[in-house]
This record gives C-alpha cells, structure tokens and sequence, in this order.
C-alpha cells in the first residue's frame, strides 16, 4: 500500500498537467523503508514529498529521470533523513499501467511506480510494485494511515 | 584519494546495507575497481566486459556525470564524492 501525502499527490497531478503533452517524471521520497520490501505488498510505505525532474528524453512516449536530478533527490531526501523510495511518470494518452518498456527498465524491486493517466477527461494515479519483470498494482490512500 | 561512494537502495544488498562507502582511489575507474573487489555483487553491476560504465548506470564526481568528463579515467581528489545511480526511465509504449 502506498500512502500519499495530499501535497506530493497534488504535485504529481500538476506537474503531469503542466507537462503535457510531454511526460512528466519525478522522484517519490519517503522514511526509510523496513522489512522485506521486495514483496510485492509487503507494508505501507509513505510519500512525504514528490520531487519533479526533467524528462531528459522531453517526449510524449517516453521519459528518463534527468541523472543530475536524481542525485539532487536523494541528497535532499538524505539530509531529511528520508530515501528515494520510487518514481512517478504520466503517461500522456494509455492508461494509468506500466508499459513494457516500463517492466523492463524499472530500476529497483524496492520501489513504488507511481503512474498519471491524462487518457481521461480526469487524471487517473495509480500504483504498482515492479518485481522479477511482474508488475502487482498496491493501493493508493491519501494521507496518513 | 579517499572518497566517498554513494550506492543506491538497488545495489545495497551487495554492500551490506550500506548507503555510503569509502574508496580509495586515484580515478573513477579505480575507485569502482575496488568496490567490487570488497564487494563481490557490485562487481560486473558498474561495468561492462567492454571495460565502460553499463549504460543503465550513471555515475557522477561530485556534480559531474563523467560521462562528459573523462569517463572512467576521470580523477579524484581526497573528499570527492562519487555517486552511483541508476538509469530511471520507461514509457508509455
């Protein structure tokens, strides 16, 4: 289960908005994740803040997390005592799932792929553990639970 | 050169759970080569059989991706702090 911080949620619509017809991209960042978290499933983790970053690769088909603002997330969040705990991304036109290019160059099994759909009249956010090439989506609250 | 290696959550498992790791070294190139010396699962993860950095790692001096420095030749100074990233992207297709 991801919980959300109302502020991070409304960050990630907004930017996907503002980015459009590019896709947005962004760093999640939250406390420091305990237990197994390579289970899909495994605990509640938490978003305290969305961080924005470039798409290097400025498309409407595909993004790649600017490296510099990568490193700028994870200092900050280190400093706040927090980690990089995953990635938002919009896409601009599919649904709210991860796309196969999304399976294959997902990073890291211990991290949340948040997802924003514009293929809607209303965005649509949606989660997803990203494991061994298997995507499982978790659910999605808002504010603390 | 003593420096200071960030390593991300994806490649902790191989540094014992280990965000930050000192290396010594007097290049980039040194300084991953002996990372993977002490820590076996990082060894083959940063570089190729070709001898270049994999191309889903990013690797910065400072606030340099080497890439546009000098690659794995890139100097270090005593203090510097390399960080390893990983290539974040995917789309919608």
């Amino acid at each position: 289960m991801l919980s959300l911080e109302r502020d991070a949620y409304l960050a990630m619509l907004s930017h996907a908005l503002g980015a459009y017809p590019e896709e947005a991209c962004g760093l999640l960042v939250g406390p420091v994740l305990a237990g197994p978290a390579d289970e899909p499933g495994a605990g509640v983790a938490r978003v305290v803040r969305a961080v924005r970053a470039r798409n290097e690769a400025a498309s409407a088909r595909v993004y790649t997390v600017h490296p510099l603002d990568l490193l700028r997330a994870d200092r900050e969040a280190q400093q706040a005592g927090a980690e990089l705990i995953g990635v938002y991304h919009s896409h601009t036109h599919t649904a709210a799932f991860p796309s196969p290019t999304d399976v294959a160059q997902a990073p890291d099994p211990s991290w949340h792929y948040v997802l924003v759909s514009l293929a809607a009249p209303e965005p649509v956010l949606r989660s997803y553990r990203i494991v061994d090439g298997k995507r499982t989506e978790e659910p999605v609250v808002l504010g603390i639970v | 050169m003593a420096v200071q290696v960030r390593v991300p959550t994806v490649l902790r498992s191989a540094t014992a759970g280990q965000s930050t790791v000192d290396a010594e070294g007097a290049t980039v190139g040194e300084v991953l080569d002996q990372l993977g010396g002490r820590f076996p699962g990082l060894a083959g993860q940063l570089i190729g059989e070709d001898g270049e950095l994999h191309r889903f790692v990013n690797v910065y001096l400072n606030d340099d991706d080497v890439r546009y420095l000098e690659k794995l030749a890139t100097k270090v100074g005593d203090g510097d702090i390399v960080s390893i990233l990983p290539a974040v992207a995917g789309g919608a297709v």
